[in-house]
């Protein structure tokens, strides 16, 4: 019984120095459950890009949008942990990286830039299926890690910058 | 879609058209910072659900994203400024420099709007050789994709995404480079 008391009672102290940095209680347990679906969410607008409404760019948004929720709600230590920056802008370049691959492979095997040589020359998939249209579910995925990573990074490097001018200040 | 429809749609439409002009005029003639932030993210939502209207939902989704950011940072930004109120009088020269250009720009719009369809009408009913009629006929089978969208910005014109990947690029090394020494020693002393 004791035991049990004191633990709790350090869990309770855990908590709170948890809770200095961030916003309430309250937020932070909405914004732990919706950031699954916000992320669940943005990589299907990714991935059923070329099937429905959406594509890379809305995608990458939305997964940016989930870690700028995560940041206001826990602080910016706690999305450094999740997301440290190299990471982030290893993730940007990869996104690059891959579109660009994309365009000169269209180049190397069919003869224009970003020609479209999944689909034109091997016909891989059925239309109206997940695998379908070539090349360009995975520019859907390229633009979308691009946008993502990109996007929250200047975020954070913005939401930095500002915190330093006050502490200047 | 019956007439009836159609008379209910425009309705809605120019009345969300109406509520956009006057959040802008607020916007701009309102003295508190927060508040234009607010209208601003009115106008955005309003020019989401115009798309819909307009039968775009890809760039409704869009707009609706981006602009759900865009406002948490303005927002962010003006509360943690000490000063909320705009103060000042406006100066006169770009008063009328302002008043000039957007007299210009009434000029060409109206020279322009005149050659154009009704609103809502696709430019290809009057052109019918236009590009976007080889995109609607040709578009499933050469590409493959069943969203036409997806099939143009990716396939037909992938040198525009190549363009708009590569200003968010050049974009993020600028606010690296340009915010790098600050936030670097932020970092460290946070560590």
């Amino acid at each position: 019984m004791e035991k049990g008391q004191q633990n709790s009672g350090i869990v309770q102290k855990k908590e709170t120095s948890n809770g200095a940095k961030g916003m309430t209680v309250i937020v932070k347990t909405i914004s732990s459950w919706v950031k699954v679906l916000i992320v669940l969410f943005g990589i299907y607008i990714v991935l059923f890009g070329h099937l429905t409404p959406g594509g890379g760019f809305a995608g990458g948004v939305i997964l940016a949008s989930s870690y700028v929720l995560l940041m206001l709600a826990f602080g910016r230590e706690f999305v450094q942990k999740d997301l440290p920056l190299a990471l982030d802008s290893k993730l940007d370049c990869f996104g690059v990286l891959l579109f660009t691959l994309i365009a000169i492979f269209g180049f190397a095997l069919g003869g224009t830039f970003f020609f479209n040589f999944l689909h034109q020359k091997y016909n891989l998939g059925e239309a109206f299926h997940l695998v379908s249209a070539g090349t360009i579910p995975l520019s859907n995925i390229a633009i979308g890690l691009k946008v993502g990573a990109s996007l929250f990074l200047v975020i954070f490097m913005l939401s930095t910058f500002r915190r330093d001018t006050s502490v200047n200040r | 879609m019956t007439e009836g429809m159609v008379a209910i749609t425009m309705a809605i439409f120019y009345i969300l058209l109406l509520f956009m002009i006057i959040a802008a005029i607020i916007a701009i003639e309102t003295k508190n910072l927060l508040s234009s932030i607010i209208c601003i993210g009115a106008i955005g939502f309003g020019a989401s659900l115009m798309f819909l209207f307009l039968r775009a939902p890809d760039i409704a989704i869009t707009q609706i994203v981006v602009e759900v950011l865009g406002l948490i940072i303005l927002i962010r930004a003006t509360i943690s400024r000490d000063l909320t109120f705009i103060s000042g009088d406006k100066e006169f020269f770009g008063t009328v420099i302002s008043v000039v250009v957007i007299f210009v720009i009434f000029l060409a719009g109206v020279q322009v709007f005149g050659t154009l369809q009704n609103f809502g009408t696709p430019i290809f009913a009057k052109v019918p050789d236009a590009a976007s009629q080889t995109y609607i006929k040709e578009g499933l089978q050469r590409t493959g994709a069943a969203n036409i969208v997806a099939s143009v910005i990716l396939d037909y014109r992938a040198y525009d995404t190549l363009g708009e990947a590569t200003v968010l690029f050049t974009s993020i090394i600028g606010a690296t480079v340009i915010l790098r020494k600050k936030a670097k020693k932020l970092l460290v002393e946070l560590d």
